[in-house]
C-alpha cells in the first residue's frame, strides 16, 4: 500500500512529463491496436471462411469462367455433400464510388452452404420466388438507407447494361466477422439476360463452392475435382475456401507485411521513449535511492520502485489506449467501411497490447534500475543538496 | 584509553585505513585510526576538508567499506557483513542525520518518519504509535502532515531527526547537522541533540565544521590530512 502511494506521487513529481510520456503510450497502442485492425480486415475473409468448403475455379485464372455443367459431376465425386456457384458481378450503384461486392448466385444451395448469412424464413422464401430478387447485408442497407422492397438499379461493369434488382431479404452476420456488406441476386437472372445479349458468356460460372461432408477430406476431394476435370477445355484448380481468400491477401502481402511493421515499430519508439523518461526519473533520484539504501533499504526495494514507477505509467497509457481503442476503431471502421466491411478490434489484440505494456515497462526500468541498485551510497548522497 | 570505556564501547574503530581511487593513482584518504565510542557519548569529528571525517562517518555508519582494519559496533564486525546484511544491520543500528535533511519530498512528515518501520515488523498501528512519539519528541505532532516544501529548513532537520531515532538505534550518525540551518535554527536542532543524548542516552556521531556545533559535543575529535590529530574533553 505504501508503496503504490510513493509510486502513484513519484510518478506524478513532473506532471507534465508524466502526462505526456503517458500520452505518448497511449496514442502508441492507439496506433498499434488500429493497425491489427487493419491486418485483421485485410484477413477477415480468410478467417470466416470455413473448413468444411472448397472453392473450385478456372485453373488459368479466375478471370476465365467454368461450365455450369460441372455442377452435376463435381456432385457425384465422393465426399462432396452439395455444391453451389457464383459468379462475380462488380456492378457499382449511380457511380464507381458507390461500390461494394455482389454477386451473382444459385440461391438456394449457396445459402444453405453459408448458413452465416442468417435471413428470415419469409424472407429467404420472397428472395427464391423473384427471379429479380436481391439480398443485401446489413451494414450495406444501412449505408445507402435500402428498405426491403426497394428497387436497386446497378450499373454492370463486368456485364455492361443496367441491371434492376428487388430488395427481398436483408441478411445479419451470425459472426461479429462475418461481411454484412454484400449483394447477392440470381444467376438464373444473369444467365438469361446474357442469351440473350452474349450468349458466349452464357452457361458459365466463376466459381463453384463445394460442401463437404468431412472437412478433414479436403485435400483429397480437391483432388478429385481437378482429376474430374483435367484435359478439358476448362481445367479447375480446387481449394480451401480459406487458401482461396489468401490468395487475395497474398496479392497485397506487401502493404500487410508494411502495416504490420509499422505497428511494431510504433511500440519500438515509445520504448525508447518511456526508457528516457525513467533514464531521466532515476538521475534525478539518485539521491533518495542512496538516502533508502542508507536506512537499509534493499537492491529489490529500489527496483520495485523504478520498475513499479515505469510499469505505473506504461499501464495509465496502456489502458488509456485500450479504453480509446474500441470507440476510435468503430468510428475508423465506419469511415473505411467501403474498404474495410469487417473491420474490428481481436481479443487477440488487446492480449497483445497487455503484453506490450508490460515488456515497455520492464524494458523501460532496466537501465535506471541497475543505475538506481549499483550506486555507492556515499556518492549518491554526495549529489543532494 | 580507560578500562572502562573499554568495557562501554559502543565503536571500536581499529586501524581503519582507507583510500579513493582517482584513475590509477590510489589516494588514502583515512591512515591507521584507532579510538573507541563509549556508548551514551556524544562525539564531534572535526577537521578540515578533505580531512576525511565524512569518510570516517560513512565507515561507522556501515555505507562504505574499509580498506583495511576493523569496526566493530556494538560486537559486530560490520567490515565482515555482505551487502545485504549490512542493509539489515543499518536499519537496525543506525540513525541518520544528513546536512540537508534528505527527506523524501512526495511524502508527508508522518509518512517520511514511517519509512525505516516499513522495514520492521511493527503492525499499522504500532508503526502510528511509533512515528507520533518521535515526531512528539522533536516537537512536530502539529506538521505530521505536512510535506517537506511546507516546512522551514529547522522543521526539516527535526523531521530527519525524527526518522532517525524512530527505530531506536544503536548510533546516531549526523553529517554537517546545522550546516544549512541559520543559526536560530541550527540552535534548536544541536539542542534536541543534546537532549536526546543527555535524556534518551543516545550515542551520537556528529561531523561539523562549526565550533559552535562541536561544543554541545563531549567530545571532540579532530582529523588532519586521514589522521587523527587531537582528542578535546
Amino acid at each position: 500500500m505504501f508503496l503504490l502511494k510513493l509510486l502513484a506521487r513519484n510518478a506524478f513529481r513532473h506532471r507534465i512529463r508524466t502526462f505526456l510520456t503517458i500520452l505518448g503510450i497511449t496514442v502508441a497502442i492507439l496506433a498499434f491496436g488500429l493497425l491489427q485492425a487493419v491486418v485483421t480486415a485485410w484477413y477477415a475473409g480468410a478467417n470466416a471462411s470455413s473448413a468444411a468448403r472448397l472453392i473450385s475455379r478456372n485453373a488459368v485464372s479466375l478471370v476465365f469462367s467454368l461450365p455450369i455443367a460441372y455442377q452435376e459431376r463435381i456432385r457425384r465425386i465422393e465426399g462432396v455433400s452439395s455444391v453451389s456457384y457464383a459468379n462475380w458481378f462488380g456492378g457499382v450503384y449511380i457511380t464507381e464510388k458507390n461500390f461494394f461486392p455482389s454477386f451473382a448466385i444459385e440461391p438456394k444451395s449457396y445459402l444453405d452452404l453459408y448458413p452465416e448469412f442468417v435471413l428470415a424464413p419469409e424472407e429467404k422464401r420472397a428472395f427464391f420466388q423473384d427471379r429479380k430478387g436481391c439480398v443485401i447485408g446489413k451494414k450495406l442497407a444501412r449505408r445507402f438507407g435500402w428498405k426491403i422492397g426497394d428497387s436497386i438499379p446497378l450499373k454492370g461493369t463486368i456485364f455492361p447494361g443496367n441491371w434492376e434488382f428487388v430488395v427481398r431479404g436483408i441478411y445479419s452476420g451470425a459472426e461479429t466477422s462475418t461481411d454484412e456488406s454484400q449483394f447477392f441476386f440470381h444467376w438464373q437472372y444473369l444467365n438469361e439476360s446474357l442469351r440473350k445479349t452474349v450468349a458466349r458468356r452464357a452457361d458459365q460460372t466463376g466459381v463453384y463452392i463445394i460442401g463437404l461432408k468431412n472437412s478433414r477430406a479436403a485435400a483429397e476431394v480437391s483432388l478429385a475435382v481437378d482429376a474430374t476435370f483435367k484435359n478439358s477445355l476448362a481445367e479447375t484448380l480446387t481449394e480451401t475456401e480459406k487458401a482461396f481468400q489468401l490468395s487475395f491477401v497474398s496479392m497485397t502481402e506487401a502493404i500487410v507485411v508494411a502495416i504490420r511493421i509499422v505497428s511494431f515499430v510504433v511500440i519500438i519508439i515509445i520504448m525508447v521513449v518511456v526508457a528516457n523518461t525513467m533514464a531521466m526519473t532515476a538521475r534525478e533520484r539518485i539521491g533518495e535511492y542512496a538516502i533508502f539504501k542508507a536506512m537499509g533499504f534493499q537492491a529489490h526495494h529500489i527496483a520495485g520502485m523504478v520498475f513499479g514507477e515505469s510499469l505505473f505509467i506504461t499501464s495509465a497509457g496502456g489502458a488509456l489506449g485500450i479504453i480509446l481503442t474500441f470507440p476510435v476503431a468503430r468510428k475508423f471502421g465506419q469511415l473505411m467501411g467501403d474498404f474495410f466491411p469487417v473491420f474490428q478490434v481481436e481479443r487477440s489484440t488487446i492480449y497483445m497490447d497487455l503484453v506490450f505494456c508490460l515488456i515497455v515497462g520492464i524494458v523501460a526500468g532496466i537501465f535506471p534500475t541497475w543505475r538506481a541498485v549499483r550506486i555507492k551510497i556515499a556518492d549518491g548522497l554526495r549529489r543532494v543538496g | 584509553m580507560s578500562t572502562s570505556a573499554e568495557q562501554h564501547a559502543i565503536v571500536t574503530i581499529n586501524s581503519v585505513s582507507k583510500a579513493y581511487q582517482r584513475g590509477n593513482q590510489p589516494i588514502p584518504v583515512l591512515e591507521g585510526i584507532s579510538f573507541d565510542i563509549v556508548r551514551g557519548e556524544f562525539l564531534a569529528l572535526m577537521g578540515p576538508s578533505g580531512s576525511g571525517k565524512s569518510t570516517l562517518l560513512n565507515l561507522i555508519a556501515g555505507i562504505d567499506t574499509v580498506d583495511s582494519g576493523s569496526i566493530v559496533v556494538d560486537g559486530v564486525d560490520i567490515a565482515t557483513l555482505n551487502e545485504s546484511d549490512l542493509a539489515r544491520w543499518r536499519a537496525a543500528h543506525v540513525g541518520f542525520i544528513f546536512q540537508f535533511y534528505n527527506l523524501i519530498p512526495v511524502l508527508t512528515a508522518y509518512e517520511n518518519v514511517e519509512l525505516p518501520l516499513l522495514l520492521t515488523t511493527l503492525s499499522r498501528r504500532e508503526r502510528r504509535e511509533h512515528v507520533e512519539a518521535a515526531l512528539e519528541v522533536v516537537s512536530l505532532s502539529d506538521r505530521m502532515e505536512h510535506y517537506p516544501s511546507q516546512l522551514s529548513g529547522g522543521q526539516q532537520q527535526r523531521v530527519a531527526i525524527a526518522r532517525a531515532i524512530v527505530t531506536d538505534p544503536t548510533i546516531l550518525v549526523a553529517d554537517e547537522p546545522t550546516g544549512d540551518l541559520d543559526r536560530v535554527s541550527a540552535e534548536e536542532i544541536l539542542g534536541l541533540m543534546a537532549r536526546l543524548n543527555a535524556e534518551r542516552g543516545k550515542t551520537i556521531i556528529m561531523v561539523t565544521h562549526d565550533p559552535r556545533a562541536a561544543e554541545k559535543a563531549h567530545i571532540i575529535r579532530h582529523l588532519e590530512k586521514g589522521l587523527l590529530n587531537d582528542v578535546s574533553p
